[in-house]
């Protein structure tokens, strides 16, 4: 699938739910799809600042594209964070950095989420991003 | 008077959150306002603005005694000696800053001491760190106990003949436990230590009687007791406040002023640079009288009070619920409850409290240092006023185990 593809399959999926307790509950079954994320690579460098619940985010690089993993201990914020590897990942660190990351509002994640909330939401996308522009 | 009544005088209680009134239980971080205070905000800007103190004509005159008058009724209060011992600030965290500054240039030195208890605020906590950085000061933590009690008896140990000065909190703003702030001045005292309270949860829920506490200074926040946000008081004992060096320079706060020197102002005025919270000020005086009201009406007061021990026993009841703070007498209880959830993260749970209708605070409560000492990222805080209901703190409970049965 395309980065676009990806980004429509997921706005589809979030259309089946009403109601905002169902979203959660679906976000936090996303959160179970992250692969395992070891205890030793949970380090300060790879934290996610500006959220209230730990979020760590690691990428590497393979043939020119970039992989992300993630975990988190808040179930709902890993949900969240497990969205953005999903989407991301396997896709080149331009098209990542030049992105707009316009349908996490098309899902209403940005606008339900509370300014505490939306800021870590901004901090694991200015993540991803300057991952990307860095070429990590 | 019925709560039901009682909530008829907030309007933002009507307000709807995931489809039904707004279930308000961050009361701690800042109380709702009545339409008292609301009113009082609209007269003063629409009948009765110019600047306070300086010119003569009437408007400003008026104005003048609006804002005195809160200095008066603050005074009645809390039972200060006299009105200049009441010190008009923008909210707790500027009284004791002011304290740690002025207290500070003059009283502490390299080597000196000053002594905070571990379950502080970060503003009763923060300023004073700050301090020991400037001076070389040192900072003493006074434990606390397993059930969220200050080791008192760790006191005595803890004043040296470096101790300048002690800063704690008449009631914290995580556990929840009216602190033993008497008995903590009296020690203080034998060993010819002055004491500042923190009272921002305190002023709102404890009579406070500043003479009778014998407290150095009390610092505490209009907006967490009703009145307007951005409002604040520092209670200081006269001989202090005459004997500190002025804070903040600039307007008002001057005697008189040339490029040889300038003299400054008497206390509280010498600690009042600038324009005041000239609009805000003023609501001081409805939300004394609801704070009163709330307190001394037998009905809502036993509705807190019924509140309370609903909640504090139910919660301790879960085993799946850790609930810091738990006081041997339940009477040093406030309803304000702070607990983490096996299994659940704080965060998670506020945000599907959040969508059942429920305001809620998680996190660190600007308290990481007691975070730590209970090994813990956060806390889920429910804090309770005089406008909620029984049937809230129900629904509460019930949303809770809900959230929790999502999450685990």
């Amino acid at each position: 699938m395309t980065l676009q593809e990806k980004k429509a399959a997921v706005i589809e999926d979030f259309s089946m739910y009403d109601e905002w307790l169902d979203k959660y509950e679906y976000l936090i079954e996303l959160g179970k799809n992250l692969e395992p994320f070891p205890d030793e690579k949970k380090t300060d460098d790879r934290l996610i600042k500006g959220c209230q619940s730990r979020v760590w985010l690691d990428v590497r690089e393979d043939k020119g594209k970039l992989y992300f993993s993630a975990d988190s201990d808040a179930v709902i914020t890993k949900g969240i964070i497990s969205l953005l590897v999903s989407v991301y990942s396997g896709e080149s660190a331009e098209e990542i950095a030049e992105d707009d990351f316009a349908f996490l509002e098309s899902i209403g994640l940005r606008e339900n989420l509370s300014p505490t909330r939306a800021g870590g939401l901004v901090s694991m996308v200015d993540t991803i991003r300057t991952l990307a522009k860095n070429g990590r | 008077m019925d709560v039901n009544e009682l909530r008829k005088l907030f309007p933002i209680l009507s307000i709807k959150s995931a489809g039904r009134d707004i279930v308000y239980l961050d009361n701690a971080a800042t109380s709702q306002r009545p339409v008292q205070v609301s009113d009082k905000i609209l007269e003063i800007n629409n009948f009765c603005n110019a600047n306070i103190h300086r010119a003569v004509h009437s408007l400003a005159s008026a104005a003048t005694g609006q804002y005195e008058a809160a200095r008066k009724a603050v005074a009645e209060f809390i039972g200060a000696g006299a009105e200049r011992e009441i010190v008009f600030t923008s909210g707790t965290t500027a009284s004791v800053n002011l304290v740690a500054f002025c207290f500070g240039e003059k009283f502490v030195g390299n080597g000196d001491e000053i002594i905070v208890p571990e379950a502080e605020h970060h503003s009763n906590l923060v300023p004073w760190q700050m301090l020991c950085e400037r001076k070389g000061a040192i900072l003493r933590v006074l434990k606390v106990l397993d059930n969220g009690e200050l080791d008192l008896d760790g006191l005595e140990r803890l004043i040296s003949d470096r101790t300048r000065l002690i800063a704690a909190a008449h009631v914290s703003n995580v556990l929840g436990i009216v602190n033993p702030v008497g008995e903590i001045i009296r020690i203080a005292h034998s060993r010819g230590v002055p004491v500042l309270i923190d009272g921002a949860q305190g002023i709102v829920h404890e009579k406070v009687d500043v003479q009778a506490l014998d407290c150095d200074f009390y610092a505490f926040s209009g907006h967490k007791m009703f009145a307007s946000t951005g409002t604040g008081v520092l209670y200081g004992k006269k001989r202090w406040l005459d004997s500190l060096p002025p804070f903040m320079g600039g307007g008002e706060m001057i005697g008189s002023v040339s490029f040889s020197g300038t003299t400054y102002a008497d206390a509280p005025y010498k600690f009042e640079a600038g324009t005041q919270n000239i609009s805000g000020v003023p609501t001081f005086v409805p939300a004394i009288s609801m704070t009163k009201l709330c307190r001394e009406d037998a009905s809502l007061s036993q509705n807190l009070v019924n509140i309370r021990d609903f909640v504090l026993e139910t919660l301790l009841q879960d085993d799946r619920i850790r609930l810091f703070g738990v006081p041997r007498e339940t009477s040093a209880k406030i309803p304000l409850f702070s607990f983490a959830v096996n299994g659940a993260h704080h965060e998670d749970l506020a945000l599907i409290l959040d969508k059942m209708g429920i305001a809620v605070r998680s996190g660190q409560m600007c308290a990481e240092p007691l975070m730590d000492r209970f090994g813990v990222t956060g806390m889920l805080r429910a804090s309770f006023a005089a406008y909620n209901t029984m049937e809230e703190a129900e629904y509460f409970i019930k949303s809770l185990d809900r959230a929790i049965k999502m999450l685990i």
